[in-house]
Formats: structure tokens, sequence, C-alpha cells
């Protein structure tokens, strides 16, 4: 179990510490920032083991977490305890930075408290902790008995994500399907590794316990379906551009008030939804993967002292479509001394700072095509390592999902309470970013 | 850099360094870099020239840039071409760069160097300043190979500059660091010596270094500056400090300048001249004075700056350690020092004054402080410190205060550091043994070091008082009583069961007379402590039953019973096995008689030096510099102890098969399986041999094989057969080399070992090891000399009169070899007769790595002695010497010449007169094979011959011995005779001294 969680500023100042067992000495703040913080190498590894203590840290813009423990602890868990954490940190003030935390200390210790007890991970569902953690300072005195028995009975009992009595004049419900799509591809364009993570995140406003019912294009419900002779047709080639109909999903993990067993038996996928944002489910796809840019490079050394680089990319997707906030980056080499760059569409700049040439689109439509052309005069050195050609790496946004998910029905029952699923007004978005995608030169 | 003008500014540095410091993230920092890289790389591209300023600017920011530790690959030329600039700033940042980021191999260099010669030329003294500098900063070979001819020149040039002098001298001691075989002696030396004299204290300073290093390699070429560095420290101290104006730090006069001095003059053995001997006496006289007078001032610097001076000035005087007075005054002042306030001079009074200890004449002074040191060891809060004093303990320690100081440092050991513990376990123990007037003292101290500090006290320390006690009857009763005593605690450390399992065993009858410890009693508490020990002491304990029963009938019975139990008779410990198998067998079938004689006590050990000794100095060995009364007195050559006892020093140069062989008790149990010396009752061999592949390693299996072994003897050769106490001390004696003297089987191996190296002793000289000499006259490859820390490997070839040798040092430890240096010393008629140049070696040896040197050999005409190769270096913090006989020999430039027999006889008759032929018959060493004769005569360097001699065994070779004078043919014949192991070996050469040298040679092969 956790032994303790210290917050680092990036100089490895201890900005919050609590320890939670009396295994852990106060020389473990300093062992983890002498040996990863202030390392001499950097350390890449998320898990450090320092004289029999592990710790598992994870960076959030400067800022240090660091979960320490002499116990032979579930790490998947430490991590998932970590991220978790930086959820509710940012559902309470928003962005992680050494001010923001600085400035509600108290309200930390407090979640510490509440979230982690003797290093057992509780509760830690932001909507729950709203209720009896507050911003403005504890309202003991104003809560009423009943209140306070209704948060007991609610973080204690079987439905610890949501209280009852919600209502809502309007009752809508906000889906978003967040995917990042990564890639790694040869000079000559063959696709060397690919895979999309995905998130479905929603928002929900629903009065009373709703019972909701969520399908998407999931390649074994189809099958199933197909058998029984039930077709589907509703969701099919309205988004997107491929005309699949199914999905495979590797992997993919949901948020806790999914009923896992009945998604065991019958891959359905039915929840009582928390109040407010929430992330519903989180998957990875390698199959049948729609990558939405091809990078094209040319790259030709003229000389000892210039190099000429040639890079096109091409959309790959409905013409109807739009990407967004495109930005190639390449890298230039080490001895670089100056660089002209031309190109059609978009700015393009040599950032020095960064050794390499950034090139940015602000839009561009599907089955489109762009160029860019630049010249790089080399300072010759007597160092003779040859420069080792990084990959030119890619930034977008694009209006559909790259693995080709779709939200086939998103169902709401309410018995108790006179609404039906019909009266729901809701709203579904896909939205498709790049992750690492990238072209060898 | 301050902003000095406008032009020198550098404000985009300082800006640049300024934007790098409030970085917030190492990510930000790298942007900044490569920003500023890729500007730098454009402004260097930039077509159009940039001026010195710019350069100047570009460059001191690549130097910021790698100094956070980023690679620069570019920037060089720029830097070089700063070379050139004529403004002061420009050429220093320039230089700066170099220094710091240019390496050897780099194909600048020899632009480089032009730049810095042209400096050397100039005119300008800050200029010739810079480039001093930079050459001692790099330091390289490279750099000494350029420049090391020019800079003795600058040095004594009469129109230097002095700061350029003084750079000078630093620059010229630190080429002779790094490459000492670059630096030319010459007449310049004669000059430098005379800069001691200079003006300037400055000068005077950097000499002085100079002049130290120079003389440690040839003091003979320096030997003048004594006087003069006498005359010039006797005006430091005795002047009034007004006079040195700069060169007075917090009121005590000139101290570096003064501690250099006194450094160099520790090269030296006293001056011989009364006068300046008189001085120098005034001189340390006087700063003993000095360090009584009230301090000047109460600021530490004015302290540690006289203290400085004082604690070197006692170094000088403990190396002269001829003034008496002057040592007694020393250690007065060195007895004030240790109730000083300040750690430091504690631990420093405490380090000399083991050193002074060592003295004759200063011994009983340091005495006087015994009730400090020993309260030191009680209070010091620092460990080192109390590590020093128990080393002054040590050295202090005589026969008049031995008790009280064993006495304190028994106490001491309860509360002592883990770190020193079993050094101090050794020290008591070795102080016990040494100054022992009564052995019950003796015992009485052993047993209660085991009591306090068993897991500390090694194997020899308990073997050492076996052996006392076995060979002192009077307190072997003492003992028994004692031990016993000591057994009936109720937890015991394993190593006191040891000693009282084997004193019982031996004595347990000596006190059996009392009712309280009656035989069963004895053997009850013994067997109490049988299940918690480890193996071997149980078999220990196996041999003492046995015993037991041979010196108490009436307890048989209990003790069989023992023996049969199913733990001992059947214990998956082979050893244990084997003994209580035999052990119980020997009980119910021998007789009494048989008994008592297998049983018989242990014949007295031999006397001979303590094992214990040579255990705290092979601890103490390399890297702990403890001074330590032997080691001193044998380093100065002054041998005032006799020969009885040997150096840590020498050691290393023993040829020694490892002292560990020389212990008396482990090297008993080493395998037995080897041919063994002459033995008293042949009739016991075989029954031994099948033992002796079961001997254990156990300490005791001398004690256990006593009785085993006559366990079968007597089960085999019944009551016939008598044991002599001698067969046992025969397996005492295997180990030990072929012992040629019948008498005494256990040869001391410590005595034979150093006699030849006591002879050497007196001389200052490490002695020469030529162990594997003669092993060199037949082949020219192969391991010349090891010892612990080093190993000396050798490649030879030889064509004509030149020969190339090849020396390889493999640093055996962990830790590099510091100051490393390799020469070669030809005594005098071989200076003439043979030329060897050795190309210098490192000065460092990294641990585990190897070091190779060659040596070109040329043979002037023919020789007789070997040359002799010095070594030396820093290993730890002590100094190790040594000296090998390198086996270049006559033979080595000896050509095969092949011819017929005809005009062999001709040429044999032709060299008939009686002082060209040389015979020598002798008895043969090896094997007579004829192979490996034929074999060792080609190695020899002759031709052989085949069907010249009539006698087809025979032997005939022949050769031409080239040098640069003459060339000298040379014929041999060597006549075998198998029947009586005998060599006749006939040599004729056209000269009378070759025939001679090589008969000499050849004839120790065979």
């Amino acid at each position: 179990m956790i032994g303790g969680l210290f917050i680092y500023n990036h100089k490895g100042e201890v900005l919050i510490s609590r320890v939670y067992r009396n295994d852990i000495g106060r020389n473990a703040v300093d062992a983890f920032r002498v040996n990863v913080i202030h390392a001499r190498q950097q350390v890449r590894s998320p898990v450090s083991n320092i004289a029999r203590t592990s710790f598992f840290h994870v960076k959030r813009s400067n800022i240090w977490l660091a979960a320490v423990t002499k116990q032979n602890v579930n790490a998947a868990m430490v991590f998932e305890f970590l991220y978790k954490m930086c959820d509710v940190m940012a559902a309470y003030f928003g962005k992680i930075s050494e001010e923001n935390i600085k400035n509600n200390f108290v309200l930390i210790y407090e979640l510490l408290d509440e979230i982690l007890d003797f290093g057992y991970p509780q509760n830690s569902e932001t909507g729950a902790l709203k209720t009896f953690i507050t911003q403005q300072g504890i309202k003991g005195q104003h809560q009423t008995k009943e209140e306070q028995s209704q948060i007991t009975s609610q973080v204690t009992g079987q439905i610890g994500w949501r209280r009852e009595g919600i209502k809502y004049r309007r009752n809508e419900l906000f889906l978003d399907v967040l995917e990042s799509v990564n890639l790694l591809m040869s000079p000559q364009g063959q696709v060397l590794s690919a895979h999309v993570s995905g998130r479905v995140v929603m928002k929900s406003y629903l009065s009373g316990m709703p019972e909701c019912k969520f399908g998407m294009n999931d390649k074994i419900v189809i099958d199933k379906q197909g058998k029984g002779g039930v077709t589907d047709e509703a969701g099919k080639s309205e988004l997107g551009g491929s005309g699949k109909q199914a999905i495979a999903i590797d992997d993919c993990t949901f948020h806790q008030c999914v009923r896992l067993s009945r998604f065991d038996s019958e891959r359905s996928i039915s929840f009582i939804p928390p109040d407010g944002d929430y992330e519903l489910m989180r998957y990875r796809t390698t199959k049948d993967i729609i990558l939405p840019f091809r990078v094209i490079p040319l790259v030709r050394e003229v000389g000892r002292s210039k190099l000429e680089v040639k890079v096109v990319i091409k959309s790959n997707f409905k013409p109807s479509l739009l990407a967004q906030k495109i930005e190639v980056r390449i890298p230039t080499p080490l001895t670089t001394s100056g660089v002209q760059v031309i190109c059609m569409k978009g700015k393009a700049k040599y950032k020095a700072s960064e050794n390499a040439i950034v090139w940015k689109i602000k839009r561009m439509a599907g089955m489109k095509e762009s160029q860019i052309s630049a010249e790089i005069e080399l300072l010759p050195t007597n160092d003779k390592k040859k420069w080792a050609r990084p990959p030119i790496s890619m930034n977008f946004e694009v209006p559909f999902a790259p693995s080709g998910l779709k939200v086939r029905y998103l169902k709401v029952f309410e018995s108790k309470l006179n609404y039906s699923d019909h009266d729901v007004i809701k709203w579904v978005r896909y939205i498709g970013r790049s992750g690492i995608y990238e072209t060898r030169c | 850099m301050p902003a000095v003008s406008k032009g020198d500014g550098m404000r985009g540095l300082a800006v640049f360094i300024s934007d790098i410091r409030n970085c917030k993230s190492k990510e930000a920092e790298i942007k900044r870099i490569n920003k500023e890289l890729a500007n730098i790389r454009s402004k260097f591209k930039g077509d159009k020239a940039l001026d010195g300023y710019s350069k100047k600017k570009y460059v001191c920011k690549l130097l910021f840039i790698f100094l956070l530790g980023h690679d620069i690959d570019f920037g060089h030329m720029e830097a070089v071409n700063l070379l050139s600039s004529n403004k002061y700033t420009e050429k220093q940042i320039g230089y700066l760069f170099i220094s710091v980021l240019v390496n050897s191999n780099s194909d600048l260099i020899s632009l480089i160097n032009n730049g810095i010669k042209n400096d050397l030329a100039s005119r300008n003294p800050t200029f010739i300043n810079l480039a001093l500098h930079c050459i001692a900063n790099v330091g390289s070979r490279e750099m000494a190979e350029a420049f090391a001819a020019d800079i003795p020149r600058i040095l004594v040039a009469g129109d230097s500059m002095d700061s350029v002098k003084q750079s000078a001298a630093l620059c010229l001691l630190r080429l002779n660091r790094t490459s000492p075989d670059l630096v030319p002696m010459g007449e310049w030396t004669a000059r430098v010596v005379h800069l001691l004299n200079d003006q300037h204290l400055g000068v005077v300073t950097a000499a002085t270094s100079l002049i130290t290093t120079l003389a440690q390699k040839s003091p003979d070429d320096f030997k003048t500056s004594v006087s003069l560095a006498v005359a010039r420290l006797s005006r430091i101290v005795t002047s009034a400090s007004t006079d040195l104006q700069d060169y007075t730090y917090y009121f005590v006069a000139a101290p570096w300048l003064s501690v250099k001095l006194l450094r160099l003059l520790q090269c030296y053995p006293p001056p011989e001249d009364g006068a300046i001997r008189a001085r120098l006496v005034e001189c340390l006289e006087s700063i003993l004075n000095k360090a009584q007078e009230p301090p000047k001032s109460k600021k530490v610097q004015h302290s540690n700056a006289k203290n400085a001076v004082l604690f070197e000035a006692i170094s000088l005087i403990i190396h002269h350690d001829s003034e008496p007075t002057l040592l007694v005054r020393a250690c007065n002042q060195l007895g004030q020092f240790l109730q000083h306030r300040e750690t430091n001079l504690r631990y420093l009074a405490l380090e000399s004054m083991c050193t002074l200890a060592s003295s004759e004449f200063s011994h009983e002074a340091v005495k006087t402080h015994i009730e400090t040191v020993i309260s030191a060891l009680k209070t010091e809060r620092d460990v080192s410190v109390r590590q020093r004093a128990v080393d002054l303990l040590y050295a202090m320690c005589d026969r008049s205060n031995s008790k009280q100081i064993v006495a304190e440092m028994l106490s001491y050991l309860e509360t002592a550091d883990y770190s020193i513990r079993e050094e101090i376990v050794l020290k008591v123990a070795i102080l016990a043994e040494k100054y022992a007037v009564d052995y019950t003292w003796y015992v009485d101290t052993i047993l209660s070091l085991i009591r306090m500090a068993g897991d500390y006290v090694s194997e020899e320390v308990w073997y050492r008082v076996i052996q006392i006690v076995i060979n002192r009857d009077d307190v072997q009763g003492y003992a028994a009583k004692t031990v016993f005593e000591a057994l009936q605690a109720p937890a015991c450390h394993e190593n006191l069961v040891k000693v009282g399992g084997y004193i019982l065993g031996e004595f347990g009858n000596l006190i059996a007379g009392d009712a309280r410890s009656s035989p069963l009693v004895q053997f009850n508490l013994l067997h109490s402590k049988f299940h918690l020990c480890s193996v071997p002491t149980r078999a220990l304990l196996l041999s003492a039953y046995i015993k037991f029963i041979n010196l108490f009938p009436e307890v048989k019975g209990t003790i069989q019973e023992v023996l049969k139990s199913d733990s001992q008779l059947r214990n998956a410990d082979v050893e244990l096995q084997q003994r209580a198998v035999e052990y119980l067998r020997l009980s119910c079938i021998a007789s009494t008689d048989i008994l008592a004689t297998v049983l018989e006590e242990m014949p007295p050990f031999p006397e001979r030096e303590s094992s214990i000794l040579a255990k705290l100095k092979r601890k103490k060995g390399p890297g702990v510099t403890l001074p330590d009364l032997e080691d001193q007195r044998k380093e100065r050559g002054a041998n005032v102890n006799g020969g009885s006892e040997h150096g840590a020093s020498n050691s290393a140069a023993t040829p020694s098969p490892p002292e560990s062989a020389a212990d008396l008790l482990t090297a008993a149990p080493t395998p037995t399986n080897r041919p063994r010396p002459v033995s008293s009752s042949s009739l016991l061999q075989p029954m031994l041999s099948p033992l002796s592949c079961l001997s254990s390693l156990s300490p005791l299996s001398s004690f256990a094989h006593q009785g085993t072994a006559a366990t079968m003897s007597a089960t085999a050769a019944g009551p016939l057969f008598q044991v002599s106490p001698s067969t046992s001390t025969d397996l005492l004696g295997l180990a030990s080399p072929a012992p040629s003297t019948g008498g005494s089987l256990l040869v001391d191996v410590f005595s034979e070992l150093h006699a030849p190296e006591q002879a050497s002793a007196e001389a200052p000289a490490p002695p020469v090891a030529d162990d594997n000499f003669s092993r060199f006259v037949c082949k020219n490859n192969g391991v010349l000399y090891e010892n612990q820390l080093l190993q000396i490997g050798l490649k030879s070839e030889y064509r004509q009169n030149l020969g190339r040798m090849y020396v390889f040092f493999g640093n055996k430890t962990s830790t590099q070899f510091l100051n490393f240096s390799a020469s070669v010393l030809c005594q005098e008629p071989l200076h003439s007769q043979l030329n060897i140049h050795a190309k210098p070696a490192d000065p460092t040896v990294e641990g585990g790595a190897q070091l190779q040197q060659t040596l070109n050999i040329e043979c002037v005409s023919d020789f007789v002695d070997a040359p002799v190769l010095n070594i030396q270096f820093r290993y730890g913090g002590t100094l190790q010497k040594m000296a090998v006989k390198l086996p270049i020999t006559l033979n080595k430039f000896l050509q095969p010449t092949e011819m017929v027999s005809q005009d062999f006889f001709q040429r044999w008759k032709q060299l008939g007169a009686p002082q060209q032929e040389v015979q020598k018959i002798f008895k043969s060493k090896h094997s007579m094979d004829t192979e490996v004769t034929k074999a060792k005569i080609i190695g020899f360097g002759a031709a052989l011959l085949d069907g010249v001699d009539p006698n087809p065994s025979n032997f005939v070779g022949a050769g031409v011995i080239h040098t640069k004078t003459t060339q000298v043919g040379c014929l041999l014949r060597l006549e075998p005779n198998t029947q009586a192991q005998m060599y006749r070996l006939t040599l004729r050469t056209s000269r009378d001294t070759v025939s001679q040298r090589l008969c000499d040679l050849l004839s120790d092969q065979f």
C-alpha cells in the first residue's frame, strides 16, 4: 500500500508531503529529489527503487507527484490513483501548477486525507467528493443531520458516485469520442506501427437515478446480432470516411459505474451515470485505422554543407471534413547554420531552439495535398558523427474517429420519474487528434 | 567577467548567462542553448569575417555551454584564431578555450603549437605567461614534446621577468610530473638551483617546488640546493617579518616557502658541513621557539600557517633523526598539541608522535604523554583521531608500560568502532605476546580479548595462544583453569570454544583433580557448546573428546555414547563423520598403551615469528600509512631491531610464497597429496594417503591427524607400531617446500626467506628480486616478478647487438598506482658495457590495468652483471619501492652459426689457448632429458650442431656474440653423464671473460 505521497515543484522543493505509514521516513523525500529530480541523467522510468523503497511518479507540467512505498504494491493501482489524484485536483482548482498547489494546499491535504486512508485508496469520485469537501471551507455547521447522513449513505452505499434526488428541468446528455492516433511510418510509406487510443467522455445532466445503455459498432456485438438476423443500419456510414460497420476493440476499461458482469455476459454497456463530467470508457484499437494524413519526405544532401528537404502532406478523408491545427515538425541537423523555407500553404519557420522547422496550417480539407521545401545550410565540423535523422512528426485535429468507432445508441431509462428516452437531449461529437504521428525520413 | 571597458564588457554573454540562469526547467535551458548554438553557427558560417571582439564573445559562449555539460563540436578554429590576436583579453579567452576543450589528437594541434611558440618568443611577458599557463594546463605529452626544451631556457634566461620565471618553473614542474623523460636535464639544472637565491620570493617558491621534484629523481644533481635552502630558510625564519612585504601571511613569514624548503631538505640526509648544519639546527630551533610564543593574531589563518611550518619542521627533524635535543623538543611541542582544541592538530600531533616514538632518542619523551594519549583514546570524538591514538599507543609500548597500555586498549575495545576493532585486537595480541613477562598475564589478556571481541579475533590470534601454551609448561595448568572458567559463561564466542576445546583436550588433566572441574564436568561443559558451533569447531571438539578418552578413562563410556549417536556417525559433513567413526573405533579397539601413545600431548612448536605480526602488516599493507615501529626502521636502513622482524615494506619485494603458507597452523592442513619429505616412519606413508585426500581445511587437522593417522596405523599394524611424535610434526611440515634439514622438519619458512633480505636491508635500496632471473637465460618471454600488488611480465627480442624489451606492469589491485616510475639502473662496469634506453612509463596505472614500457638495449661490449629495474609507485598512501634484476644476459646477443664438423674442429683447435677455454663439471639439477637439453641450448642462442661430435649423446653448439665493438665467436660442448647425473660443459671463445660468463650462465640451466 502507498506509504506516502509527495508533491514537488520543478526545483525539487517539497510542496505537499503526506506520510501514511511509519515505514516511510523523512529521508525518503530527499531520496527522491536527489535520485530522480536532480539525477544527472534524466530518469525515464516512472518507477524508481531507492534503498528498498519504491517511488512511483507522474509529472504534470512542472510538478512531480510521487507515491512512496516500502511494500510490493500493485504498480498499476498506484498509477491509477496518481492519475485520479490529478483529475480530482484539476476538478477542484483547474490547472495543476506550482502556484495553484501552493494556494490550495489546505484543500489538497483535506483531499489526501479523504481519498487515501492508511495508504489504501478510497472513493476518489470528484462528484462525490465535492459534496463534502468544498472550496468554501467546511460547511459542517450549516449541514443538517439529514444531509450528513445522506452523504454517508451515498459514499458508503452501492452507488457511491451518484446521490439521490437530483433534478433537472432539461435532461441533457453530452457524449464525446476523443481519440488519439499514433503512427510510425517508413520513408517509403510503409506502416511500421499504428494504434489508436480513445476515450468516451460524458457529461450528464439527468434527473433521478437513470439507467443508461450505451451501444457502439463493436465487432463482437454486431456479429452476434447479425446471426440473430437483426441488423442496425442506423449508424452506417454517416460519419468519417469509411463505410465499414464494425471495429475490433483490443482492450478497454470502464468507469466504475458500468456493470461489468453484464458486459462480460452480454457485452452491453449499462450503467447509472455519475452527475457531471466523467470518463465512461477507454479503449485501444490497432486494426483498420484510418490514417488522416500521409507525409512524404524527401531529403537530399548536397555536399557537406547543404541539405535539401521537401515534404508533401496529403489529407486522406472525406473532402467535406476539415482538419484543424495542423503542424508538421521537420528536424534539422545539429550543425545547421541557416535555413530557407518555401511553402505553398500555411506558415513555416525554423526554430533554432528546438532544432526543427515548424510548419503550421490552420485548416485543410480532405483529399488535398500541400508541400514545403527547405534549404538547410550546414557548418562543417570536425566531428565525424553522422546526423541521426530523427523522424518528421505531425500534429492535427480531425472531426471523426480514426478508429472508425461509431455510437449506435445511448438509451436512458428512468422508471420512477416521468421522462422517457425521447425527452433527453443528446449530443454526440467525435474528435480525432494526433498522438505520436511520425514518419521517418 | 568584469566590465572593464565598453569593448570588453561582452554584454551578449552576460545576457545569455542570465537567460540560462533564469530558465525554469531543464527543457527551457536546452531550448535556449539550441537557439544560441544556431546563432553562433550562423555567425561563424557567415561570409564576412568576424571581428576579434565578437569572436571572443562567441567562443566564450561556447565555452560556457560546454561547461554546462553540452557537447561542442565547432568553434575550435575561431578559438585558435584568437591566439594570434594582440589583445590580452582575446588571447586569454583563446587559451582558455583551448586548455579546456581541445584534445590532444585534434588536427589543430600544430596550429595551436605554433601560436604558443610565437607567444613564448614574444617580448610581452603577459603573453609568455599565457602561453606557459596553457602548456601547464594542458600538460599533455605532445605539449611536453614540443616545448620541454624551450621552457628551461626561459626559466634561466637573465632577462626574464619574475612572473615569467615563476610561471616557467611551475610549468616545467607540471611537465616533469606528466612526462619526466621528456624534460631534458642539462646545464640549466645548476642554474635552477641558484633561483633559490632569487630576489623575488614568488620565484623562489615556484623554484623550490620544481627542485624538490627534480631532487627526488636525481638527488646528486641538486645536492648544492641544500646549503642554499638552509640559507634561505634561515633568512626567512630569523628575519623580522616586515621585510617580506607581500609574503607575510597573517604575521607568519612566507609560510608556503618555508614548508617547501623544509620539504626539499627532507630529500637529503642531514648536511655534513658543520656550519650549514648548525645553521639548520638554529632554524629548526627558532621555528620550535616561535611555536611557544603567544600568537600574534587570533585568526585561525595565523595559527594554521604557523603550525604548518612547525609540523613540516618536525617531520624534517624526524627525517634527520640525529639531533636528540630537537627530537625531544619536537615531542614536547607535539605533547602540547595533544590537548589542543583543534581536532586536526590533535590528529597531526598523534600521527607525528607515532614516527617520533620509533626514534631511539625520543622514544622516552613520547612515553611521557601516555596518559594524554589514553584519555584521547577514550574521549576523542573523531574516529580517525582515535585510530591514530591506538597507533601511537602501539608504537610507544615497551616493557615498562605494556601492561598499562594493553589494559587500556582492552578496555577501549568494548566501545571501539567496528572499523578498527580487528586492528586493535591484533595489536593487543602482539603487544601482549611481545612484552609478556609472565605468561598467565598473556593468557588472561588473550582470553579476555576473545571474550570481548570474539568476532574480530582472527584465526592467527588463537593459533598463537595455543602455540604459546603448548610450548610453555608453566602456564598450561593456569590456562586450562582459566579456559574452563571462561567456558562457564552462558554464551561464549566460538573462538573461545576452539581455544577451550584444544587446551582442555591437551591439559584437562591438570585441573581434573578439583571436584568442580572433574573430567565429566569438563566434558559436559564442552559438549554443551558443541551444537552451537560450526563444523570446523565441532571437528576440533571431537578431537578433544578422543583426547579426553586418553586422559580420563572414566569418561570413556559417556564419550563413546556421544560418538555413537547418529548425529555424529551419520553426520552429513564428511569430516565430522570420518572423525566420529575413526575415533569411535580407536577408542574401542586400541589398548590404553596405544591410546596413550597415539594421543600423546602435542609436542612443542618450534619457536618462530608470530604469524599475527605478519597478519597485522598484511592488513595494514598498502593503503594504510600507519607508521609502524619496525617498518620505519627498515625504511631508514637503520636496522636497530636486528633481523628478527621483517618489514611490510620489504615483504613486497620478497620472493614470497604467500605469507599464509608460512603461518604455522594454516600451513599444516594444505592438501597433503604431494610427495612429502623424508619421514621417519615410512610405514605410515601408505596409510596416510587415503586420509590425505579427505584431509579437511580445518585449521586443526594437524591435531586431528595425529589421532586419525594413528588410528589407521594402529588398526593395521597393531601394538607393534610405534608412532613417534615426529610423525605429526612431519604432517605439519608438509607445506614447507622440501626442508633440507633432517632434524627439525618444520622449517621456519620465514627465517629462510629473510636471510638474504636482511643482508641487503643495510643498503637503503629495496632488495633486488632475482628469483626468476635464471629462467630467462634460455627464453625471452614470461613473468619476471609477481607480488600481491604488481605483476611484471617480459617480452623481448634481440638482433645482433641490439635488443628490445617490453616490460608489462600489471596492477593486480583495484586501486590505481600513482607516481609510477620504472627506471633501469646499470652499476658501474655495466654502465659502459650496455646502453639501455627506457621509454618513460605513464605515471598512473589504473586498477586492473596493464602498463607497457619499452627498453631499447645496445650491447657495447661483453658484460657480466645484469641491470636492475627500479620500480617506485604510490599505492594508497604508501610509497612502494622494488627492484628487479632484468634478465639481460650476455647470451642474448649470441647469434647461432651453422657449421660442419670440419670447420667446427678447426676452430675448436684455433681457440686452444688455456685462457680461452672454460670447463665446468657439475651435477644435474633437473632430469637429463635430451630434448629439453637441446631446447635449452637453442634457447641459449647457439646453433645446435648435429653429427659433429663422435659421441651422439654429446651436444655441440656454435654462435657469435655481437657487441658494438667486437664480435666474439663461441663454441660449446656439453657432455652428459647419465649414470652419475653429471654434466661437463666446455666453452671456447676468443675472450676469456666471455667464456667464463657463458659457462656460468649455461651451467646454471641444467
